[in-house]
């Protein structure tokens, strides 16, 4: 393993290249999506992955929404890293997302980088890389996109939609712009607008890609380079807000990394430092850096309320949708009190909406980790909604 | 948020008294916020045997937690803070059961409560009761009793009141008391006016039926 961003070798084939070997579906839709951004962009495609089976009466699908830097992927080895699903914790067979019980879906976000159409694809009208010529989207593009693929599988209404962080915004979108197709809906650790702190720490990401000479202002792909260093600085400083100052200092403390004293220099004296170049390190092999810059703005543009007059409350008025809200007492990201707000909003229209705050040090990345309580509650609610939703125990 | 949960009585079907007659006072398919719903056994209770549509909240996670894992709609939240969001009449009834005085401003408690549901469904301990008058006029100290368990550095219990007080408040605020019925401590009923002076003295609990002024909706 390398030991600083530094080190890394240029010549690294992109993400992209192995695509043809990739597990999973690849839908092309041809008739163009009407984005945010005013553009009609079409044809595209959307990557997904199912686990599970739909039953007869095509009840039983779970809409898996990912996080920023997920994936379709959710439970099984990535294709590129070979490490494990980014939710096998929660999906297959007997575990709360049950894939005995449901019909998982999850599809690669419009402007991502496993698949589906985004700034690494090839723009069909030149040949080339999309790169910064590919159209600024939104969440509610992303979601936009997903109904298409919902409405090729002949699914009319989704059990439930789910998802942590952006994805959890994904699950306000739905909940918001198609209530009737909802059943259920799960945002966990997520807020409807994007804070001030939120779009700072996306725009130091930003910054430190644009910053890496071989970004070359987007044209990366075509020159052959990547900017590695920039994109590897830009997951470090996002990855510290992934964790809470509890759980860096219970796992790291001021430890140092393989030697007995100070050295005096600018080598990773600190397990954490080593540890933050690693996740920068390991994150570059499976992301493209425009990607990056795409999905972040999409975050920061989001803003539920603003969509609706100002008031989240109108955007959930009349919904019948069952709500089950759930945030980690570390969360400093999207903290508790976003979450509620949420809350608040839904019981304003007096929708249906649990609400729990799970106590754990893990931050904001306890939704992707083994959490009992967090499991636990989760089960409680799908339980509960599949018995008003007739679903049959595996 | 049962601000104090050691009733020991429960009935036949397990549901605690006094909540067994706040069961019966709800009619079989309506909405129901149950405020302070403890770890759920009331809306458990209306949702399996009355086919009621149930809500609630209440201020302690593990209670919150139970509550989601059964099945039930909870949310973390209190009475002073979280009932201001719902809007009026989204609800048939609301029941407050043994929290009224672990408010901060029962008062602006009662108000939510009545604009929130067509009903409201309140019950508190009665500081009236003898047994309490007896202990701080014979002791001089705070009583300590069954329904009232903690000490008074560590009650939750910050605004108590007598049944006469509670009536008074809603002679004030204009809100009407459609039925009212006093417990003894494991929430049986007396057979006792509830609005005289005996009642105040020897009921250790009361149950109110409420609505806002006007005609019943």
């Amino acid at each position: 393993m390398p030991s600083s961003p530094s080190d890394l070798a240029p010549s690294r084939s992109p993400p992209g290249a192995e695509a043809a070997a990739r597990p999973g579906y690849r839908l092309v839709v041809e008739e163009p999506l009407a984005l945010d951004c005013g553009i009609s962009f079409g044809p595209y495609t959307i990557a997904y992955q199912t686990y599970g089976r739909l039953n007869a009466a095509r009840s039983n699908a779970v809409l898996v929404c990912h996080a920023l830097t997920g994936d379709q992927y959710v439970a099984e080895p990535h294709p590129v890293t070979g490490k494990p699903g980014w939710w096998e914790t929660m999906v297959g067979a007997g575990k709360v997302l049950d894939t005995e019980r449901y019909f998982l879906i999850c599809a690669n976000v419009l402007g991502g980088c496993m698949g589906s159409s985004g700034p690494m694809e090839s723009d069909p009208a030149t040949g080339k890389p999309w790169g910064l010529s590919f159209p600024v989207i939104t969440v509610a593009d992303m979601v936009r996109a997903q109904t298409r693929l919902i409405d090729h599988l002949g699914i009319e209404t989704l059990f439930c939609v789910i998802g942590g962080s952006m994805g959890g915004m994904q699950v306000l979108q739905w909940a918001a712009s198609y209530p009737e197709r909802v059943f259920a809906a799960v945002p966990i650790a997520t807020a409807a607008r994007h804070s001030a702190q939120n779009i700072a720490f996306h725009e130091v990401g930003r910054q430190a890609i644009m910053a890496d000479p071989d970004w070359c202002q987007g044209n990366y792909l075509e020159r052959g380079v990547r900017p590695e260093r920039g994109l590897a600085v830009a997951r470090m400083a996002a990855h510290i807000t992934y964790l809470s100052e509890q759980a860096l200092h219970r796992k790291f403390g001021r430890n140092l990394q393989d030697r007995s004293a100070l050295t005096y220099g600018f080598d990773a004296d600190f397990q954490v430092e080593n540890y933050l170049r690693h996740q920068g390190i390991t994150f570059v092999e499976r992301f493209d850096a425009n990607s990056y810059l795409y999905i972040t703005r999409a975050c920061d543009y989001f803003d539920l309320a603003a969509e609706y007059g100002g008031a989240l409350a109108n955007a959930f008025r009349g919904t019948r949708t069952r709500f089950c809200s759930i945030s980690f007492t570390s969360d400093w990201l999207y903290p508790t009190s976003e979450n509620r707000a949420i809350v608040h909003a839904l019981n304003a229209v007096a929708a249906n909406v649990s609400f729990v705050e799970i106590a754990t040090d893990k931050g904001h990345d306890a939704f992707l980790l083994d959490e009992p309580e967090f499991f636990a509650t989760l089960r409680g609610f799908l339980d509960g909604c599949a018995r008003h939703r007739g679903l049959e125990t595996p | 948020m049962s601000a104090d949960g050691n009733l020991p009585v429960v009935g036949a079907d397990g549901l605690r008294g006094d909540l067994r007659l706040v069961a019966d006072m709800i009619e079989a398919g309506s909405r129901v916020l149950d405020v302070g719903c403890g770890d759920g056994e009331l809306l458990a209770h209306l949702a399996q045997h009355k086919g009621v549509d149930g809500r609630g909240m209440e201020l302690s996670q593990s209670g919150v937690n139970a509550c989601v894992r059964h099945g039930l709609s909870v949310i973390q939240g209190d009475a002073d803070h979280d009932l201001k969001d719902y809007p009026s009449d989204s609800f048939d009834y609301v029941v407050l059961s043994q929290t009224l005085q672990a408010t901060r401003q029962p008062r602006r408690v009662i108000e939510h409560l009545v604009r929130i549901g067509r009903r409201a469904i309140v019950s508190f301990p009665n500081f009236g009761h003898w047994r309490i008058r007896l202990r701080l006029l014979l002791n001089g100290r705070m009583p300590v009793t069954p329904v009232l368990a903690h000490a008074w550095y560590e009650t939750p219990n910050i605004h108590l009141c007598t049944i006469l007080d509670f009536i008074a408040l809603c002679e004030e605020l204009g809100v009407v008391i459609e039925r009212s019925v006093t417990l003894d401590r494991s929430g049986l009923p007396y057979r006792l006016n509830p609005r005289g002076r005996l009642a105040n003295l020897m009921a250790e609990q009361a149950l109110f039926l409420l609505r806002r002024a006007g005609p019943a909706a």
